[in-house]
Protein backbone atom coordinates (compact mmCIF):
# COMPACT_ATOMS: atom_id res chain seq x y z
CA UNK A 1 0.00 0.00 0.00
CA UNK A 2 1.75 3.26 -1.02
CA UNK A 3 0.80 6.13 1.88
CA UNK A 4 -2.12 8.18 -1.07
CA UNK A 5 -4.22 5.27 -0.32
CA UNK A 6 -8.09 6.09 0.99
CA UNK A 7 -9.13 3.10 2.53
CA UNK A 8 -12.71 2.11 2.33
CA UNK A 9 -15.31 5.25 3.12
CA UNK A 10 -14.47 8.83 2.52
CA UNK A 11 -15.80 10.45 5.82
CA UNK A 12 -14.01 13.82 6.00
CA UNK A 13 -10.69 15.23 5.59
CA UNK A 14 -9.75 15.42 9.40
CA UNK A 15 -8.07 11.97 9.31
CA UNK A 16 -6.45 12.35 5.84
CA UNK A 17 -2.69 12.79 5.43
CA UNK A 18 -1.30 15.46 3.48
CA UNK A 19 -0.01 12.51 0.96
CA UNK A 20 -4.13 11.19 0.81
CA UNK A 21 -5.18 14.55 0.03
CA UNK A 22 -2.68 15.38 -2.81
CA UNK A 23 -3.10 12.52 -4.25
CA UNK A 24 -7.02 12.82 -4.31
CA UNK A 25 -6.33 16.27 -6.07
CA UNK A 26 -4.04 14.37 -9.04
CA UNK A 27 -6.29 12.12 -10.00
CA UNK A 28 -9.00 15.04 -10.50
CA UNK A 29 -6.73 16.20 -12.26
CA UNK A 30 -6.86 13.94 -15.72
CA UNK A 31 -10.24 13.49 -14.65
CA UNK A 32 -10.74 17.21 -15.87
CA UNK A 33 -10.34 16.33 -19.40
CA UNK A 34 -13.31 13.56 -19.33
CA UNK A 35 -15.92 16.25 -18.89
CA UNK A 36 -14.39 17.84 -21.97
CA UNK A 37 -14.76 14.98 -24.77
CA UNK A 38 -17.50 14.74 -26.47
CA UNK A 39 -18.12 11.53 -25.07
CA UNK A 40 -18.22 12.29 -21.63
CA UNK A 41 -17.84 8.44 -20.28
CA UNK A 42 -14.87 6.11 -19.46
CA UNK A 43 -15.44 2.21 -18.57
CA UNK A 44 -12.98 2.33 -15.01
CA UNK A 45 -16.37 1.77 -12.45
CA UNK A 46 -18.47 -0.58 -15.32
CA UNK A 47 -20.52 -2.87 -13.27
CA UNK A 48 -20.50 -0.73 -10.17
CA UNK A 49 -23.81 -0.15 -8.22
CA UNK A 50 -23.85 3.03 -6.59
CA UNK A 51 -26.82 4.35 -4.26
CA UNK A 52 -27.19 7.92 -3.28
CA UNK A 53 -28.76 7.86 -0.34
CA UNK A 54 -29.79 11.56 0.53
CA UNK A 55 -32.00 12.22 3.29
CA UNK A 56 -31.46 16.26 3.08
CA UNK A 57 -32.33 18.88 -0.10
CA UNK A 58 -29.69 18.89 -2.25
CA UNK A 59 -29.02 19.93 -6.01
CA UNK A 60 -25.69 20.75 -7.16
CA UNK A 61 -24.28 17.80 -5.00
CA UNK A 62 -26.36 15.15 -5.73
CA UNK A 63 -26.28 16.00 -9.67
CA UNK A 64 -22.60 16.39 -9.26
CA UNK A 65 -21.92 13.13 -7.90
CA UNK A 66 -24.15 11.63 -10.32
CA UNK A 67 -22.49 13.31 -13.30
CA UNK A 68 -19.86 11.43 -11.78
CA UNK A 69 -20.73 8.04 -11.73
CA UNK A 70 -22.21 8.06 -14.86
CA UNK A 71 -19.06 9.42 -16.06
CA UNK A 72 -17.30 6.85 -14.84
CA UNK A 73 -19.98 4.41 -16.75
CA UNK A 74 -21.41 3.02 -12.86
CA UNK A 75 -25.01 1.96 -12.18
CA UNK A 76 -26.51 4.49 -10.26
CA UNK A 77 -29.90 4.81 -8.09
CA UNK A 78 -31.19 7.85 -6.43
CA UNK A 79 -32.52 7.89 -2.81
CA UNK A 80 -34.72 10.64 -1.14
CA UNK A 81 -35.43 10.38 2.07
CA UNK A 82 -39.45 11.60 1.39
CA UNK A 83 -40.79 8.75 -0.78
CA UNK A 84 -38.98 5.96 0.56
CA UNK A 85 -39.29 3.74 3.49
CA UNK A 86 -37.44 6.14 5.75
CA UNK A 87 -40.26 7.90 6.20
CA UNK A 88 -41.82 5.13 7.06
CA UNK A 89 -39.40 4.82 10.04
CA UNK A 90 -36.96 2.76 8.64
CA UNK A 91 -33.65 3.36 10.47
CA UNK A 92 -30.45 4.14 8.52
CA UNK A 93 -28.83 1.02 8.88
CA UNK A 94 -32.10 -1.42 7.71
CA UNK A 95 -32.20 1.05 4.66
CA UNK A 96 -28.17 0.94 3.82
CA UNK A 97 -28.74 -2.82 4.75
CA UNK A 98 -31.33 -3.64 2.54
CA UNK A 99 -30.07 -1.90 -0.29
CA UNK A 100 -26.62 -4.12 0.72
CA UNK A 101 -28.80 -7.28 -0.03
CA UNK A 102 -29.48 -6.39 -3.66
CA UNK A 103 -25.29 -6.56 -4.15
CA UNK A 104 -24.22 -2.46 -4.30
CA UNK A 105 -21.24 -1.03 -4.32
CA UNK A 106 -20.92 2.23 -3.13
CA UNK A 107 -22.98 4.61 -0.96
CA UNK A 108 -23.15 7.87 -1.38
CA UNK A 109 -25.15 9.45 1.54
CA UNK A 110 -26.25 13.18 2.60
CA UNK A 111 -27.96 13.28 6.38
CA UNK A 112 -28.77 15.72 8.83
CA UNK A 113 -26.94 13.71 11.59
CA UNK A 114 -23.01 14.99 12.02
CA UNK A 115 -21.69 11.51 12.32
CA UNK A 116 -24.02 8.91 9.96
CA UNK A 117 -21.18 8.76 7.00
CA UNK A 118 -19.21 7.22 9.53
CA UNK A 119 -21.86 5.45 11.58
CA UNK A 120 -22.88 3.90 8.38
CA UNK A 121 -19.66 3.39 6.94
CA UNK A 122 -18.72 1.20 9.95
CA UNK A 123 -21.35 -1.47 9.45
CA UNK A 124 -21.65 -2.06 5.67
CA UNK A 125 -19.36 -3.92 3.52
CA UNK A 126 -19.77 -1.32 0.75
CA UNK A 127 -17.66 2.31 0.08
CA UNK A 128 -19.08 5.26 1.66
CA UNK A 129 -18.76 8.77 0.79
CA UNK A 130 -19.98 11.55 2.67
CA UNK A 131 -21.52 14.31 1.03
CA UNK A 132 -22.38 15.62 4.03
CA UNK A 133 -23.35 15.24 7.84
CA UNK A 134 -25.11 17.32 9.34
CA UNK A 135 -22.44 19.97 10.80
CA UNK A 136 -19.23 17.58 10.33
CA UNK A 137 -18.04 17.50 6.77
CA UNK A 138 -18.56 17.78 3.59
CA UNK A 139 -15.51 16.25 2.38
CA UNK A 140 -15.85 16.44 -1.19
CA UNK A 141 -16.65 20.38 -1.13
CA UNK A 142 -13.33 20.45 1.02
CA UNK A 143 -11.73 18.77 -2.21
CA UNK A 144 -12.97 20.81 -4.80
CA UNK A 145 -12.38 24.04 -2.72
CA UNK A 146 -8.39 22.91 -2.36
CA UNK A 147 -8.52 21.89 -6.31
CA UNK A 148 -10.10 25.72 -7.50
CA UNK A 149 -7.48 27.31 -5.00
CA UNK A 150 -4.49 25.13 -6.54
CA UNK A 151 -5.39 25.70 -10.18
CA UNK A 152 -5.11 29.42 -9.59
CA UNK A 153 -2.27 29.88 -7.48
CA UNK A 154 -0.23 26.81 -8.13
CA UNK A 155 0.19 25.45 -4.93
CA UNK A 156 -1.92 25.87 -1.01
CA UNK A 157 0.94 25.94 0.56
CA UNK A 158 1.87 29.28 2.09
CA UNK A 159 -2.08 30.26 0.57
CA UNK A 160 -3.96 32.33 2.89
CA UNK A 161 -7.63 31.56 2.83
CA UNK A 162 -10.44 33.28 5.11
CA UNK A 163 -13.24 31.76 5.54
CA UNK A 164 -15.92 33.86 5.74
CA UNK A 165 -19.96 33.94 7.49
CA UNK A 166 -22.26 31.12 9.23
CA UNK A 167 -19.13 28.70 9.97
CA UNK A 168 -20.57 27.42 13.07
CA UNK A 169 -23.22 25.68 10.95
CA UNK A 170 -21.28 24.82 8.08
CA UNK A 171 -19.36 21.43 7.70
CA UNK A 172 -17.86 23.10 4.40
CA UNK A 173 -15.99 25.54 7.00
CA UNK A 174 -14.39 21.75 8.47
CA UNK A 175 -13.79 20.27 5.86
CA UNK A 176 -11.72 23.55 4.34
CA UNK A 177 -10.18 23.94 7.95
CA UNK A 178 -9.13 20.16 7.63
CA UNK A 179 -7.96 19.99 4.08
CA UNK A 180 -6.49 23.57 4.11
CA UNK A 181 -4.51 23.27 7.02
CA UNK A 182 -3.09 19.85 6.22
CA UNK A 183 -1.60 20.89 2.99
CA UNK A 184 0.22 23.75 4.31
CA UNK A 185 -2.21 26.89 3.94
CA UNK A 186 -2.91 29.71 6.29
CA UNK A 187 -6.45 30.07 7.65
CA UNK A 188 -8.61 32.46 8.77
CA UNK A 189 -12.57 32.61 9.92
CA UNK A 190 -14.42 35.84 9.99
CA UNK A 191 -17.78 36.00 11.22
CA UNK A 192 -20.58 37.27 13.47
CA UNK A 193 -19.77 35.74 17.01
CA UNK A 194 -22.72 34.00 17.18
CA UNK A 195 -21.78 32.05 14.03
CA UNK A 196 -18.00 31.52 15.18
CA UNK A 197 -18.22 27.75 17.20
CA UNK A 198 -16.49 28.22 20.21
CA UNK A 199 -12.79 27.68 20.34
CA UNK A 200 -12.64 27.92 16.78
CA UNK A 201 -8.78 28.66 17.53
CA UNK A 202 -7.94 25.70 18.84
CA UNK A 203 -8.85 24.09 14.92
CA UNK A 204 -5.26 26.27 14.59
CA UNK A 205 -7.18 28.98 12.41
CA UNK A 206 -6.80 32.71 13.35
CA UNK A 207 -10.03 34.93 13.69
CA UNK A 208 -10.94 38.60 11.83
CA UNK A 209 -14.07 39.97 13.58
CA UNK A 210 -13.56 42.62 10.87
CA UNK A 211 -14.39 41.12 7.48
CA UNK A 212 -12.20 44.40 6.06
CA UNK A 213 -9.40 42.89 7.99
CA UNK A 214 -9.88 39.81 6.57
CA UNK A 215 -9.99 41.56 3.18
CA UNK A 216 -6.56 43.15 3.97
CA UNK A 217 -4.90 39.96 4.52
CA UNK A 218 -6.46 36.95 3.04
CA UNK A 219 -4.97 35.70 -0.71
CA UNK A 220 -8.67 34.19 -1.06
CA UNK A 221 -12.05 34.50 0.61
CA UNK A 222 -14.81 31.49 0.53
CA UNK A 223 -17.66 32.83 1.45
CA UNK A 224 -20.29 30.68 3.18
CA UNK A 225 -23.95 30.56 2.77
CA UNK A 226 -25.73 32.05 5.76
CA UNK A 227 -28.18 28.65 6.59
CA UNK A 228 -31.32 30.22 7.39
CA UNK A 229 -33.02 27.20 7.68
CA UNK A 230 -30.29 25.54 10.40
CA UNK A 231 -30.43 29.26 12.35
CA UNK A 232 -33.30 28.69 15.15
CA UNK A 233 -33.04 31.28 17.01
CA UNK A 234 -31.90 35.14 16.80
CA UNK A 235 -28.09 34.78 15.34
CA UNK A 236 -28.05 37.85 13.66
CA UNK A 237 -30.08 41.20 13.89
CA UNK A 238 -31.06 41.60 10.45
CA UNK A 239 -30.22 40.00 6.73
CA UNK A 240 -29.73 43.38 5.81
CA UNK A 241 -27.26 44.38 8.61
CA UNK A 242 -25.61 41.01 7.70
CA UNK A 243 -24.71 42.09 4.64
CA UNK A 244 -23.61 45.73 5.37
CA UNK A 245 -21.37 44.20 8.14
CA UNK A 246 -20.35 40.83 7.17
CA UNK A 247 -20.82 40.89 3.43
CA UNK A 248 -18.60 40.40 0.70
CA UNK A 249 -19.36 43.73 -1.58
CA UNK A 250 -17.24 45.18 -4.47
CA UNK A 251 -17.14 48.22 -2.16
CA UNK A 252 -15.01 46.18 0.28
CA UNK A 253 -13.03 44.40 -1.90
CA UNK A 254 -11.75 47.60 -3.40
CA UNK A 255 -10.15 48.55 -0.89
CA UNK A 256 -7.92 45.35 -0.84
CA UNK A 257 -4.51 45.72 -1.44
CA UNK A 258 -4.60 42.81 -3.86
CA UNK A 259 -7.10 40.79 -5.85
CA UNK A 260 -8.79 38.63 -4.24
CA UNK A 261 -9.98 34.92 -5.32
CA UNK A 262 -13.49 34.24 -4.35
CA UNK A 263 -15.29 31.23 -3.75
CA UNK A 264 -18.77 30.09 -2.68
CA UNK A 265 -19.97 26.60 -1.82
CA UNK A 266 -23.59 27.52 -3.26
CA UNK A 267 -26.00 28.08 -3.34
CA UNK A 268 -25.74 31.68 -2.64
CA UNK A 269 -27.97 34.58 -1.45
CA UNK A 270 -27.08 37.22 -3.72
CA UNK A 271 -27.79 40.32 -2.00
CA UNK A 272 -26.83 38.73 2.14
CA UNK A 273 -23.05 37.26 2.64
CA UNK A 274 -21.84 38.07 -1.45
CA UNK A 275 -23.27 40.83 -3.58
CA UNK A 276 -23.94 39.98 -7.75
CA UNK A 277 -21.23 41.86 -8.84
CA UNK A 278 -18.91 40.16 -6.94
CA UNK A 279 -20.49 36.90 -7.06
CA UNK A 280 -20.35 37.27 -10.88
CA UNK A 281 -17.11 39.38 -11.10
CA UNK A 282 -13.43 38.71 -12.63
CA UNK A 283 -12.32 37.11 -9.50
CA UNK A 284 -15.03 34.51 -8.85
CA UNK A 285 -14.26 31.01 -8.91
CA UNK A 286 -17.67 29.74 -8.25
CA UNK A 287 -18.76 28.15 -11.45
CA UNK A 288 -15.37 26.47 -11.73
CA UNK A 289 -15.51 25.16 -8.43
CA UNK A 290 -18.79 23.27 -9.82
CA UNK A 291 -16.93 22.09 -12.85
CA UNK A 292 -14.63 21.03 -10.24
CA UNK A 293 -16.53 19.37 -8.34
CA UNK A 294 -17.54 16.33 -10.79
CA UNK A 295 -13.77 15.98 -11.23
CA UNK A 296 -12.81 15.83 -7.23
CA UNK A 297 -15.76 13.08 -6.79
CA UNK A 298 -15.20 11.05 -10.14
CA UNK A 299 -11.44 10.58 -8.44
CA UNK A 300 -12.66 9.90 -4.75
CA UNK A 301 -15.05 7.32 -6.54
CA UNK A 302 -12.33 5.52 -8.80
CA UNK A 303 -9.63 5.77 -5.94
CA UNK A 304 -12.32 3.99 -3.32
CA UNK A 305 -13.33 1.53 -5.90
CA UNK A 306 -10.25 0.26 -5.74
CA UNK A 307 -10.81 -1.80 -2.52
CA UNK A 308 -8.91 -1.84 0.98
CA UNK A 309 -6.35 -3.65 2.58
CA UNK A 310 -9.26 -4.53 5.12
CA UNK A 311 -12.38 -5.38 3.02
CA UNK A 312 -11.05 -5.80 -0.51
CA UNK A 313 -11.66 -9.04 -2.43
CA UNK A 314 -8.12 -10.29 -2.24
CA UNK A 315 -6.40 -7.86 0.03
CA UNK A 316 -3.22 -8.39 -1.64
CA UNK A 317 -0.49 -5.90 -3.30
CA UNK A 318 -1.62 -5.16 -7.05
CA UNK A 319 0.97 -5.60 -9.87
CA UNK B 1 27.13 -8.77 -17.06
CA UNK B 2 26.68 -12.35 -16.40
CA UNK B 3 25.48 -14.45 -19.08
CA UNK B 4 25.10 -17.88 -17.17
CA UNK B 5 23.34 -20.53 -18.95
CA UNK B 6 22.97 -19.03 -22.33
CA UNK B 7 21.95 -21.37 -25.53
CA UNK B 8 19.85 -24.37 -24.56
CA UNK B 9 19.18 -23.21 -20.59
CA UNK B 10 17.92 -19.97 -21.81
CA UNK B 11 14.52 -20.29 -21.08
CA UNK B 12 15.26 -21.52 -17.43
CA UNK B 13 14.79 -19.59 -14.35
CA UNK B 14 17.71 -18.45 -13.37
CA UNK B 15 17.78 -17.66 -9.60
CA UNK B 16 19.53 -13.82 -10.37
CA UNK B 17 18.14 -11.31 -13.17
CA UNK B 18 20.69 -11.11 -15.66
CA UNK B 19 20.67 -7.88 -17.98
CA UNK B 20 21.44 -7.81 -21.68
CA UNK B 21 21.26 -4.52 -23.63
CA UNK B 22 19.44 -4.53 -26.81
CA UNK B 23 19.70 -0.90 -28.06
CA UNK B 24 22.06 1.79 -26.94
CA UNK B 25 21.34 5.10 -27.73
CA UNK B 26 22.83 5.32 -31.20
CA UNK B 27 21.21 2.43 -32.18
CA UNK B 28 18.09 3.25 -30.48
CA UNK B 29 18.55 6.60 -32.82
CA UNK B 30 18.88 4.56 -35.66
CA UNK B 31 16.05 2.17 -35.23
CA UNK B 32 13.69 5.41 -34.45
CA UNK B 33 14.75 6.85 -37.63
CA UNK B 34 13.60 3.64 -39.63
CA UNK B 35 10.72 3.37 -38.12
CA UNK B 36 9.99 7.15 -39.57
CA UNK B 37 11.17 5.90 -42.91
CA UNK B 38 8.60 3.37 -42.64
CA UNK B 39 5.84 5.11 -41.49
CA UNK B 40 6.10 8.26 -43.87
CA UNK B 41 5.30 5.30 -46.60
CA UNK B 42 2.38 3.84 -44.49
CA UNK B 43 0.78 7.64 -44.25
CA UNK B 44 2.03 9.32 -47.08
CA UNK B 45 -1.27 9.33 -49.17
CA UNK B 46 -2.93 10.10 -46.12
CA UNK B 47 -4.69 13.37 -45.71
CA UNK B 48 -4.12 14.00 -41.78
CA UNK B 49 -2.13 12.05 -39.51
CA UNK B 50 -2.24 12.00 -35.65
CA UNK B 51 0.65 10.54 -33.64
CA UNK B 52 -0.56 9.61 -30.21
CA UNK B 53 1.91 8.53 -27.43
CA UNK B 54 0.78 6.02 -25.35
CA UNK B 55 1.81 6.95 -21.48
CA UNK B 56 4.14 7.42 -20.14
CA UNK B 57 7.56 6.39 -23.08
CA UNK B 58 5.15 6.22 -25.85
CA UNK B 59 4.54 9.45 -25.04
CA UNK B 60 8.24 10.31 -25.53
CA UNK B 61 9.12 8.23 -28.42
CA UNK B 62 6.55 9.74 -30.31
CA UNK B 63 7.83 13.51 -29.79
CA UNK B 64 11.38 11.82 -30.90
CA UNK B 65 9.33 10.77 -34.24
CA UNK B 66 7.15 13.48 -35.04
CA UNK B 67 10.06 15.91 -36.09
CA UNK B 68 11.66 12.82 -38.29
CA UNK B 69 7.99 11.90 -39.91
CA UNK B 70 7.46 15.85 -40.40
CA UNK B 71 11.19 16.13 -42.04
CA UNK B 72 9.66 13.49 -44.65
CA UNK B 73 6.43 14.27 -44.99
CA UNK B 74 6.60 18.19 -45.65
CA UNK B 75 3.81 18.98 -43.41
CA UNK B 76 2.90 19.31 -39.49
CA UNK B 77 1.22 16.11 -38.36
CA UNK B 78 -1.86 16.29 -35.43
CA UNK B 79 -0.43 15.04 -31.86
CA UNK B 80 -1.85 13.45 -28.69
CA UNK B 81 -1.13 11.42 -25.47
CA UNK B 82 -3.44 8.68 -24.01
CA UNK B 83 -3.60 7.51 -20.38
CA UNK B 84 -5.46 4.00 -21.32
CA UNK B 85 -5.79 3.18 -17.52
CA UNK B 86 -9.47 3.98 -17.02
CA UNK B 87 -10.14 1.24 -20.57
CA UNK B 88 -8.21 -1.24 -18.44
CA UNK B 89 -9.89 -4.83 -18.52
CA UNK B 90 -8.00 -5.48 -15.24
CA UNK B 91 -9.22 -2.51 -13.32
CA UNK B 92 -12.15 -4.80 -11.23
CA UNK B 93 -9.21 -7.15 -10.36
CA UNK B 94 -6.21 -5.37 -9.18
CA UNK B 95 -6.32 -3.67 -5.51
CA UNK B 96 -4.72 -0.65 -5.63
CA UNK B 97 -5.74 1.97 -7.92
CA UNK B 98 -2.78 2.86 -11.05
CA UNK B 99 -1.97 6.48 -11.18
CA UNK B 100 -4.49 7.95 -14.25
CA UNK B 101 -1.88 10.68 -16.12
CA UNK B 102 -3.12 13.09 -18.95
CA UNK B 103 -5.04 12.28 -22.16
CA UNK B 104 -4.94 15.15 -24.70
CA UNK B 105 -5.64 14.12 -28.29
CA UNK B 106 -6.70 16.23 -31.23
CA UNK B 107 -9.96 17.36 -31.86
CA UNK B 108 -10.23 16.31 -35.54
CA UNK B 109 -9.77 12.53 -35.40
CA UNK B 110 -13.01 11.86 -37.78
CA UNK B 111 -11.39 10.41 -40.95
CA UNK B 112 -7.40 10.92 -40.04
CA UNK B 113 -5.04 8.46 -39.72
CA UNK B 114 -4.28 7.98 -35.90
CA UNK B 115 -0.37 6.02 -35.16
CA UNK B 116 -0.75 4.82 -31.96
CA UNK B 117 3.11 4.62 -30.38
CA UNK B 118 3.51 2.76 -28.13
CA UNK B 119 7.29 1.82 -26.42
CA UNK B 120 7.02 -2.07 -26.24
CA UNK B 121 4.10 -4.41 -27.71
CA UNK B 122 3.72 -7.91 -25.66
CA UNK B 123 -0.10 -8.96 -24.28
CA UNK B 124 -1.93 -6.40 -26.72
CA UNK B 125 -4.30 -5.14 -24.36
CA UNK B 126 -2.92 -1.97 -23.96
CA UNK B 127 -3.55 -1.43 -28.00
CA UNK B 128 -6.99 -2.97 -26.99
CA UNK B 129 -7.76 -0.39 -24.60
CA UNK B 130 -6.64 2.52 -26.18
CA UNK B 131 -7.86 1.38 -29.64
CA UNK B 132 -11.64 1.65 -27.23
CA UNK B 133 -10.23 4.81 -26.12
CA UNK B 134 -9.76 6.47 -29.24
CA UNK B 135 -13.19 5.50 -30.52
CA UNK B 136 -14.97 7.50 -28.18
CA UNK B 137 -12.89 10.53 -29.81
CA UNK B 138 -13.95 10.05 -33.20
CA UNK B 139 -13.69 7.63 -35.63
CA UNK B 140 -10.50 7.54 -37.55
CA UNK B 141 -10.04 6.66 -40.89
CA UNK B 142 -7.62 3.92 -39.68
CA UNK B 143 -5.49 3.29 -37.16
CA UNK B 144 -1.72 2.02 -37.42
CA UNK B 145 0.36 0.62 -34.42
CA UNK B 146 4.19 1.57 -34.18
CA UNK B 147 5.97 0.03 -31.45
CA UNK B 148 9.82 0.36 -30.16
CA UNK B 149 9.86 -3.39 -29.16
CA UNK B 150 7.68 -6.13 -30.02
CA UNK B 151 8.65 -8.88 -27.20
CA UNK B 152 5.68 -11.27 -28.45
CA UNK B 153 3.68 -12.87 -26.06
CA UNK B 154 0.18 -12.03 -27.51
CA UNK B 155 -3.20 -12.71 -26.03
CA UNK B 156 -5.15 -10.63 -28.02
CA UNK B 157 -5.04 -10.55 -32.25
CA UNK B 158 -3.25 -7.62 -32.33
CA UNK B 159 -0.09 -6.84 -34.12
CA UNK B 160 2.18 -3.60 -34.99
CA UNK B 161 2.56 -2.05 -38.32
CA UNK B 162 5.78 -0.99 -37.69
CA UNK B 163 8.36 -2.56 -35.09
CA UNK B 164 11.60 -1.31 -33.95
CA UNK B 165 13.32 -4.86 -33.22
CA UNK B 166 11.62 -7.80 -32.43
CA UNK B 167 12.78 -10.13 -29.50
CA UNK B 168 11.60 -13.48 -27.87
CA UNK B 169 10.49 -12.92 -24.63
CA UNK B 170 9.42 -15.67 -21.73
CA UNK B 171 6.89 -14.34 -19.25
CA UNK B 172 9.42 -13.74 -16.47
CA UNK B 173 11.51 -11.42 -18.63
CA UNK B 174 11.17 -7.50 -18.10
CA UNK B 175 11.69 -5.48 -21.14
CA UNK B 176 12.94 -1.96 -20.00
CA UNK B 177 12.58 0.87 -22.18
CA UNK B 178 14.84 4.38 -21.01
CA UNK B 179 14.46 7.52 -22.99
CA UNK B 180 16.60 10.21 -21.94
CA UNK B 181 13.54 12.84 -21.17
CA UNK B 182 12.42 11.12 -18.21
CA UNK B 183 15.44 8.11 -17.45
CA UNK B 184 18.58 10.05 -18.21
CA UNK B 185 19.62 8.02 -21.07
CA UNK B 186 18.21 6.20 -23.97
CA UNK B 187 18.29 2.26 -23.46
CA UNK B 188 16.61 -1.26 -24.09
CA UNK B 189 16.93 -3.62 -21.59
CA UNK B 190 16.20 -6.77 -21.52
CA UNK B 191 16.32 -8.58 -17.77
CA UNK B 192 15.99 -12.44 -17.77
CA UNK B 193 14.08 -13.05 -14.68
CA UNK B 194 13.43 -9.54 -13.94
CA UNK B 195 9.61 -9.39 -14.01
CA UNK B 196 8.05 -9.25 -10.45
Amino acid sequence: MTSGALGKDLVGLEHLSREQITAILDTAEPFKEVSERQIKKVPALRGKTIVNLFFEASTRTRISFEFAEKRLSADTVNVAASGSSVSKGETLVDTARNLEAMRIDMVVIRHASSGAAKFLGDRIRSNVINAGDGMHEHPTQGLLDLLTLRDRFGKIEGLKVCIVGDVLHSRVARSNIWGLTRLGAEVAVCGPATLLPREVEALGVRVFRRVEEAIEWADALNVLRLQLERMTSGFIPSLREYNRVFGVTSEKLARAPKDLLILHPGPMNRGVEIDSDVADGQHSVILPQVTNGVAVRMAVLYLLAGGSPEWGAGGGEAA
Amino acid sequence: MSVVGEGEEDYLPSPMPTSSRLLDAPAMGRVLARMASELVERTADASSVALVGIQRRGVELAERLAPLIEAQLGRPLLRGTLDITLYRDDLQAIGQRPVVHETRLPQALDGATVVIVDDVLYTGRTVRAALDEIADFGRPRRVLLAVLVDRGGRELPIAADVVGITVTTMPTDHVGVSVSERDGTDAVDLVRGGAA
